[in-house]
This record gives C-alpha cells, sequence and structure tokens, in this order.
C-alpha cells in the first residue's frame, strides 16, 4: 500500500479506509460505478483500489468525453477540416483521438488547418481574426463545458461574427447512466456521482437512480479522501436499506446547480432524439444539438457531414471497457498495440480514459511489486 | 478535461463586465464570468474551466483545489491551459482593468 505525498492527510485516509473495511460485509460483493473520468483517474493515481477492501469492485463509467465519442463523430468533424478555406479547432484531448484516416494531429500535419484550443472562446477569436476563413470549433464535453460553448455561440451573436460555428458533441450524463442501469449485463450496486459535472447540473436529475432503481448516489470530489467518503456513504446507504442522493462535494456543487449555466444551454441547445455513445450504442435524448434559430452557428447545418458510422478498430474492445464488462488489461490490444504512445481506442488517449489511467499508473505499481 | 483550475481576479474589465483578469499562479489572463450567478469582484477566488469561471470559491478550497491539481499532475497543463487563453488579450480588448 502506498500514498503519494500530495494526500491531505494519510492519517485521515486511512481513517476512512478502516471504516470502510469495518463497514463491509465480506459475505457481499460491491460493484460501485464512478461515473467521472476525472475520478478514474483520481483512483488510479492514488492507489485507491490498493486501500479498498476486495469485495469493493470500483467500475469505471463512461464519464470521459472523447472516449464515449464514436469513431464515426471524429471522422464526421474531421471532414470540416477539408472544406476550403476553413479552420477547425478543438481541444488538446482531441487532437490525439484516432479517426479512420489518422488523428486530428495527424491529418494537421498533412496539411489540414487543425488548431488547438483551449477555450471555445479562443476559437471565437480565431474566428475574428481569420474573417475570410470558416472558423469550426469541434465541440465536445458533458454538462461542465456545454454551457461554455453556449455562451460562446450567444457571444459570437452579439459580436455579428458570421465565420463562426460548432460541430456540437455534448452529451448528457443522466441518459448514459440510465442506459447502464437498464443493461442486463451491468449490476451496480451504487454510483459516485460526478462532481464538476454536478456544479451544473445540480443533484437533483439523479434522483430517479434512488427512486426508480433503488441504488444510491453520492455527489463526490477529485481528492482521493473525496471519493473514499463518497463510497462510504454508498455503503451506509447499503446497509440500512437506504437509496438516496447524497452531496459529498457541498463545498461546491449546489444542490439546485448554477442556473446561469442552465439557461445559456437552454437557450441554445436542445435535446436529440438520439445520439451514438462509444460502448453504450445509441442512446435516446442523451445528446446536445444546436437550436434552429442558432442555424447559423451549427456546423451540422453549414457543411455537409457525412455522418457516418465506423465500428471499433479491429480487436479493440473499448465498448466493453466503456461498459466495465472488461478491465482495460483484458482488452487483446491493451499495453501492446494500443497505448498512450500510439493509442488505438480513445480510452487510452485522455488521462481521464481507464485504459491511460491504467496504463500509467496501475500497470507500473504492478510492475514495481512484482 | 473535466478538472477546474483555482484562480484570484485581479480585475474586472470596464468595457466588458463579463471579463475578469484572473491570476492563476503568476500566469495572467482573461476568463468570462458569465456562468456566475452573483457576478465576481476583484480579490475573489474561482473555478475555471475552458475559460470560464464555473464557481466561486474560498482561499482555502482554492488551495485544496491546487493540491490536487499538483496531487493529480495536472498543474503545470493548468498553468499551460491558463497561459493558453487568447481571447481578449492584454493588447485586445481589456486594456482598461478596474481594479
Amino acid at each position: 500500500m502506498k500514498y503519494v505525498d500530495e494526500f491531505r492527510d494519510p492519517e485521515v485516509i486511512s481513517g476512512v479506509a478502516r471504516e470502510i473495511a469495518r463497514t463491509v460485509d465480506p459475505a457481499r460483493h460491491y460493484r460501485i460505478m464512478e461515473v467521472c473520468g476525472g475520478h478514474t483517474h483520481s483512483i488510479y493515481r492514488h492507489g485507491l483500489r490498493d486501500v479498498l477492501p476486495e469485495n469493493i469492485e470500483l467500475v469505471h463509467g463512461p464519464g470521459c468525453p472523447v472516449c464515449v465519442l464514436p469513431t464515426g463523430r471524429v471522422d464526421d468533424g474531421l471532414t470540416i477540416a477539408a472544406f476550403d478555406d476553413t479552420i477547425l479547432t478543438c481541444f488538446g484531448d482531441m487532437m490525439r483521438v484516432p479517426g479512420t484516416k489518422g488523428t486530428p494531429l495527424e491529418l494537421k500535419a498533412r496539411g489540414a488547418d487543425i488548431r488547438m484550443v483551449y477555450s471555445p472562446l479562443d476559437a471565437l477569436r480565431i474566428a475574428e481574426q481569420n474573417p475570410t476563413k470558416r472558423v469550426c470549433f469541434f465541440a465536445i464535453g458533458f454538462e461542465t463545458t456545454a454551457p461554455s460553448t453556449a455562451l460562446t455561440i450567444l457571444r459570437a451573436q452579439a459580436l455579428g461574427i458570421t465565420n463562426f460555428s460548432v460541430f456540437c458533441n455534448h452529451v448528457t450524463i443522466v441518459p448514459a447512466m440510465r442506459a447502464i442501469l437498464d443493461s442486463p449485463d451491468m449490476r451496480i450496486d451504487g454510483f459516485v456521482g460526478p462532481g464538476h459535472v454536478s456544479s451544473i447540473t445540480g443533484c437533483r436529475p439523479y434522483e430517479f437512480v434512488a427512486r426508480d432503481y433503488g441504488r444510491p448516489v453520492v455527489v463526490s470530489g477529485f481528492e482521493p479522501l473525496d471519493i473514499m467518503e463518497g463510497i462510504l456513504m454508498i455503503l451506509h446507504q447499503l446497509h440500512a436499506g437506504e437509496a438516496k442522493v447524497e452531496n459529498q462535494y457541498g463545498r461546491i456543487v449546489p444542490w439546485d446547480g448554477n442556473p446561469p449555466a442552465l439557461r445559456a444551454m437552454e437557450t441554445v441547445f436542445e435535446l436529440r432524439p438520439y445520439f451514438e455513445w462509444r460502448g453504450l450504442g445509441f442512446i435516446s435524448q442523451s445528446a446536445l444539438s444546436i437550436k434552429p434559430a442558432f442555424a447559423a452557428y451549427d456546423a451540422e447545418a453549414i457543411f455537409e457531414i457525412p455522418g457516418v458510422r465506423v465500428t471499433d478498430p479491429r480487436g479493440a474492445q473499448c465498448g466493453e471497457v466503456l461498459k466495465g464488462v472488461l478491465k482495460p488489461p483484458q482488452c487483446k490490444l491493451f499495453g501492446t498495440e494500443c497505448n498512450p504512445e500510439h493509442p488505438i481506442g480513445a480510452l487510452m488517449v485522455s488521462s481521464e480514459g481507464a485504459c491511460a489511467a491504467y496504463y500509467r499508473y496501475a500497470l507500473h505499481a504492478e510492475a514495481v511489486e512484482a | 478535461m473535466c478538472l477546474a483550475i483555482p484562480g484570484q481576479i485581479v480585475g474586472i474589465s470596464a468595457e466588458q463586465p463579463l471579463l475578469a483578469r484572473v491570476d492563476v499562479g503568476g500566469v495572467q489572463r482573461n476568463v468570462n464570468i458569465g456562468l456566475l450567478e452573483e457576478g465576481a469582484a476583484t480579490g475573489d477566488w474561482i473555478l475555471i474551466h475552458v475559460g470560464f469561471a464555473l464557481s466561486k470559491i474560498d482561499e482555502a478550497q482554492a488551495a485544496d483545489q491546487l493540491r490536487m491539481l499538483r496531487a493529480m499532475g495536472e498543474d503545470k497543463l493548468a498553468i499551460e491551459e491558463v497561459r493558453g487563453y487568447s481571447f481578449a488579450d492584454a493588447n485586445g480588448e481589456l486594456n482598461e482593468i478596474r481594479r
């Protein structure tokens, strides 16, 4: 068992770990899903699996934006870069996600004008500075990020910028949780709810998990102590025969969310009838598109986009890992053909992807222990 | 990309009240504060995500958040991100800062 130096207080962590060990029923197996990729990263980074009893199984959830984006949407987005006088912009995470014809970074090397930005406002700035070009922002992300895209579109409108558009791939976390709960091969006992997504949505959207499915949800922060406390709160609920939504991350997450952010999303976006998720398939009302009133900023209305569906690369089992059916090292390509230097699947790209996190931390730890 | 970066507001744009000058570990850039319900003022600590303030926090929480980014090995990435915000840079729209 090892702790990194930066733990807030190893004694406190040990205390919670002991409390968890005292609380678990040794005859029972617990499957707890951490919904958010930030949690997955923190869990591996801090070796939390090593301080939890063996009968608590952590299942990695779908909360990693680049991981759940299907290859077809990556290809669709990259077709925009092929149009004349067009600049495609995207976040750094996106730059290394493989499409069928390569990653955005590789296409850039072959001459496409693809630029990395840190904010959608930077993409808008590029549009302002390049009035003869059409500038498109490849938007990805959950509710944490979607309000920023919405405000950027509103700002483009206010400034009268007409050469800016958004290829919208924003997704919402609740339908994905419902899909997981409805799936016959995924028995989850409780959820560690996402931290920053919930700072926007609040805790109410998770109430159906408790009410309709009888499973606890504890919205938690990202520090090791936060996650451990979240797990302990789930155990307490399970043992009391309760199912409710609790907020461990109240210092950041208001119960009712962030009203201006929700208003901005409501103004600009509407729910798509359905959207494809890598690994989870098509999920109804699980993603956002740009309302017709803002069609002038909607890349899907401006550019002819093929709308292709592409299967995962041969041999890669991203879907099974995303659903929690397989652990990262059980994928046939893990660590051999697919590694952080040459990712084949998106889960190996982002630090929030289960495969990248496992490769960077758990694999190394196992090698050290062996 | 879900992680949020702590910073302190050092000035609000006089012309654009939704733009704040923020200091993150010595790097100063502009961020949009349009998602803060009660607005913000110089001296406030905020959590930043892709160029937007997500929420107001206190100084101790900012220190917690920074330590967590360090623990996750993402503190350098966070500074790099803030350094990369190029909208309304110092030579651009935000030349007059109310202190």
